[in-house]
């Protein structure tokens, strides 16, 4: 690598502190490096909504074409799983910031708390989910495998969801619709699983180098700049939430 | 042509430096786990180059083929297939990192006087993602090919052909991340790690050009990697999202597609239009006319850009209303691009214009992006376009800009900076006999297009009616030229690498940082940190320099 | 250099954990609001309540827990950029969809 010892230092433009091991040598100083570091997540960060941008536009344009099916379909989803994944979504946002906090105030054992607290909390996100795309598998709504129609050309052969919501039945070809909300459903929130795997796995090795010490020493651009990922995902959900689970829960 | 700016020292005594980037350490390790901004650019021009051949050779099959009406090369499948590789290999592995991967990584460090990218371990990344991008390419050619043309139009790619349309897509996926990268690089690197005194405004425009190009690389990108994938989806899992029998709608791919696909094509130009700046000021011994317009010309057409990508799309199925104001965005978009041209052109007004081969590409770039460019409004015009479209007049369109345009910046590139990266010059007789050859050969190939087009003849067709023939043989011909215009350099170029002479510091004496140090440069770039304390393309502060030089060595 | 200046503040400024717990605290009231919102019968402007609510959601996460609202210049401008290309994709995309059904001129 070009980091060669051989390279010369030149003192007067290294500030005030001797150089810490974390600076690289193509930076001026520990300022400019982390400064750098957080303008390059936030690049990253615009690059994911880009990414979801399109899963978006193509949510509101067969919202607007298919809104009876999406209405039906969005039933089948469960308003309290829903609603407690968000909140469980949130308080891990909320001790994330918090670990940013204790990594900037030097806390230590605080850091590490809070990271595990994320690290569980994920999981719980997680595990919820696993708990609804087992729901959705059992009652073949998923689709391109066996996808069935009886829930919606047929509402009250589903007893818990017609109970709440009435559904009229749908015609065949609006029923036949429903499967594009699934898709959909199973890509925006397949596409959030996904990063919340790489965030928690990110999360794991944070804990290890956190008991380390390696982000109470002064240099906290790695857990700052995770935190930014981790609360994107928060706000992917933010928006997931209403438009998958939201539809229209009134008769 | 006797004049000339080029200024060697004497070959007698002269030397490569000892110690430069390539001499600094040794082994094939040293070379993969680089972190060295100039390292990668080497890798990435061998790469790019190798890409290129490929390319080339996928185009002088088209061309046989086309030599006659009918269909009697290849069969008609087969001919789908080398179609739709040649563009994706040329797109993707050759003319979207061209300049910046090679060019820009090289010298945005060394113009801004920084010791390397703001993040060269993303840097190296980034070209080992195109290794992998393009190996899989290659895995796709051996294994039948993509038939689908490079726009995998949906619901062919989708659901009627059973051709490698996921390993394609996964290439491009993959591809389409080194780019992401590197524009994130540099974006980064522009913003926080300019020297003392190199504000926005002192930096060469081809800096400007490329941080233009990197806004597009970084907010575009994402949308066709998400239509692959959404693409992918729809051939593995069948979930509907494009089917009509399901509810889908194949244009939706379209706008997806487009809204990468049409900035795509400001990303492989700017930097182009970037070199174009370069060279025109030092072969002019003159500071580009209008540095501001051209500064923010560049950042004007990455913003508009954005706007106009449905104008690919006016025959499949849009609104009128979509027609019409994609339309009239798509003339307001040819505007900052026009702005450059005649920027260039009075820069070339009263200057003292020598024709070296880099100038020579600079001119043939001029000239023929310029009859691109205003070929793209008879296409922008949705009226005409849906006669034209589909057509070889399209074909004629993007090659005379991509080719006669962003190709030939290219190859200026590479001459103009060829002995600051090699400490070499190359030969220049034959490397202007090599300019005019394909600039000939260029014209001969592409211009009958037009006319084909204009006749009717549509493209990715394999047999035509026969009336096109003779045109198609002029174009064939023309090929064959050019094919020898291309493979000159490589000959000449890698010739220069042993005999070339020693360029020195400051062979063009040109301005800008990069031609202050030696050739080829040190590992870290600059022994002291420089600070800019003159405008970009100051050639009275450059004579005062040399004045400098002259009077300390006296 | 300002640049220079804002960018050490805004790396040295700590927002306190009473303001995450504000925000964490107000954005589970939120979440509730949108739940109940959606129990309502308000016609089209269900929609519109709820795509609301969650953009002051994501604007307090923005802000606060990204440290937005403390970050120099350069930060605000970056998630201006990336929220107008967004809203150009959806927008000019959806306006094409939108305008199908408007029959012949």
């Amino acid at each position: 690598m070009s980091d060669s010892t051989a390279l010369a230092h030149e003192a007067p433009e290294h500030g005030h502190e001797a150089h810490p091991a974390y600076l690289r040598h193509h930076f001026e100083n520990t300022a400019q490096q982390a400064d750098a570091a957080g303008f390059a997540m936030w690049l990253f960060l615009l690059t994911e909504v880009m990414f979801f941008g399109g899963l978006f536009t193509a949510y509101l344009i067969y919202r607007n074409w298919y809104y009876p099916a999406f209405v039906e379909a969005s039933h089948q989803l469960n308003v309290v799983w829903g609603t407690l994944n968000t909140a469980v979504l949130i308080t891990s946002s909320f001790t994330m910031a918090m670990g940013v906090w204790c990594a900037e105030v030097r806390k230590q054992s605080g850091l590490v708390l809070c990271l595990v607290l994320t690290f569980i909390l994920g999981i719980g996100f997680l595990g919820i989910k696993t708990v609804e795309y087992k729901e959705k598998i059992e009652k073949h709504h998923v689709p391109g495998f066996h996808y069935s129609l009886k829930s919606f050309v047929d509402p009250q052969s589903d007893p818990e969801i017609y109970k709440e919501y009435h559904d009229k039945p749908l015609a065949l070809d609006m029923a036949r619709h429903t499967e594009v909300y699934f898709s959909l459903y199973f890509a925006m929130t397949g596409m959030h699983a996904l990063h919340m795997i790489i965030g928690i796995a990110i999360l794991v090795f944070m804990i290890f180098r956190a008991r380390a010490g390696a982000y109470t020493a002064g240099h906290v651009t790695f857990v700052e700049n995770f935190g930014l990922y981790w609360h994107f995902v928060d706000i992917v959900w933010i928006f997931l939430f209403p438009l998958l689970y939201l539809i229209s829960r009134h008769q | 042509m006797s004049s000339t700016i080029v200024s060697l020292p004497d070959q007698s005594t002269a030397r490569i430096p000892k110690v430069n980037f390539y001499t600094k350490e040794n082994g094939l390790l040293s070379w993969l786990l680089t972190g060295d901004h100039k390292r990668i650019a080497i890798l990435y021009l061998i790469s790019i180059t190798f890409f290129f051949f490929i390319g080339g050779a996928l185009a002088g099959l088209i061309r046989l083929e086309l030599l006659t009406p009918q269909s009697d090369l290849m069969a008609t499948d087969t001919y789908n297939k080398v179609f739709t590789m040649h563009g994706v290999v040329m797109i993707f592995l050759f003319l979207v990192p061209s300049v910046p991967a090679t060019l820009g990584n090289f010298f945005i460090p060394l113009m801004i006087g920084a010791k390397d990218l703001a993040l060269p371990k993303i840097n190296l990344l980034s070209w080992y993602l195109y290794i992998a991008g393009g190996t899989l390419v290659i895995f796709t050619m051996a294994t039948g090919g993509v038939d689908t043309g490079w726009t995998f139009t949906t619901p062919l790619s989708t659901h009627y052909v059973n051709t490698n349309v996921l390993s394609t897509g996964l290439a491009v996926f993959i591809a389409g991340f080194s780019s992401i990268f590197t524009g994130l690089n540099f974006i980064v690197t522009i913003h926080k790690m300019r020297c003392p005194g190199m504000t926005w405004f002192r930096m060469p425009l081809f800096v400007w050009a490329h941080y233009a190009a990197s806004i597009l690389m970084v907010l575009g990108t994402p949308v066709l990697a998400i239509a692959i994938v959404l693409v992918a989806l729809e051939r593995t899992i069948g979930i509907g999202i494009f089917d009509p029998t399901k509810g889908g709608d194949p244009l939706l791919f379209q706008h997806l597609f487009w809204f990468y696909s049409h900035p795509a094509v400001y990303i492989m130009i700017l930097p182009g239009m970037g070199v174009i700046s370069e060279t025109i000021s030092t072969f002019s011994r003159k500071r580009v006319f209008g540095y501001t317009a051209v500064a923010f010309s560049s950042v004007a057409i990455a913003v508009f850009g954005f706007f106009v990508w449905a104008h690919h799309m006016f025959i499949m199925g849009i609104s009128n209303y979509s027609m019409l104001v994609f339309s009239l965005l798509t003339m307001l978009v040819a505007v900052p691009s026009s702005i450059k041209i005649f920027n260039w052109a009075f820069t070339l007004y009263k200057g003292s214009i020598t024709f070296e081969t880099p100038m020579l590409y600079t001119f043939g770039f001029m000239g023929l992006f310029t009859i691109g460019g205003l070929t793209g409004v008879f296409l922008g015009t949705s009226g005409t376009d849906i006669h034209l479209t589909e057509t070889y007049f399209i074909v004629a369109h993007f090659h005379f800009v991509m080719v006669g345009g962003m190709l030939m910046a290219f190859l200026a590139g590479i001459h103009f900076w060829w002995p600051k990266m090699t400490g070499r010059m190359y030969p220049e007789k034959i490397s202007q006999l090599a300019a005019v050859v394909t600039f000939i050969g260029f014209n001969l190939t592409f211009f009958p297009q037009f006319i084909l087009g204009v006749l009717g003849m549509p493209r990715r067709y394999a047999a035509y009616p026969p009336e096109f023939q003779i045109l198609n043989v002029f174009s064939t011909a023309g090929a064959t030229v050019l094919g020898v215009g291309y493979l000159l350099p490589i000959l000449y170029l890698t010739w220069s690498l042993k005999y070339g002479a020693i360029a020195g510091d400051n062979p063009w004496q040109a301005t800008g940082l990069e031609w202050q140090i030696q050739s080829p440069p040190l590992t870290e770039n600059f022994p002291v940190t420089p600070i800019m304390d003159h405008e970009a393309y100051d050639y009275e502060w450059l004579e005062k320099q040399r004045e400098k030089e002259v009077a300390s060595v006296g | 250099m300002t640049d220079q200046k804002e960018m050490e503040e805004s790396q040295h400024h700590v927002v306190s954990p009473m303001i995450y717990i504000i925000v964490g605290s107000l954005l589970l009231v939120l979440t509730g609001v949108t739940v109940w919102a959606s129990f309502q019968e308000w016609g089209n402007f269900n929609a519109v309540a709820a795509l609301a609510i969650a953009v002051v959601k994501a604007m307090i996460v923005v802000l606060f827990f990204m440290h937005v609202k403390y970050s120099s210049k350069l930060t605000k401008l970056t998630v201006f950029c990336g929220l107008f290309t967004f809203l150009t994709l959806v927008g000019m995309t959806l306006s094409d969809y939108i305008s199908r059904a408007w029959g012949t001129w």
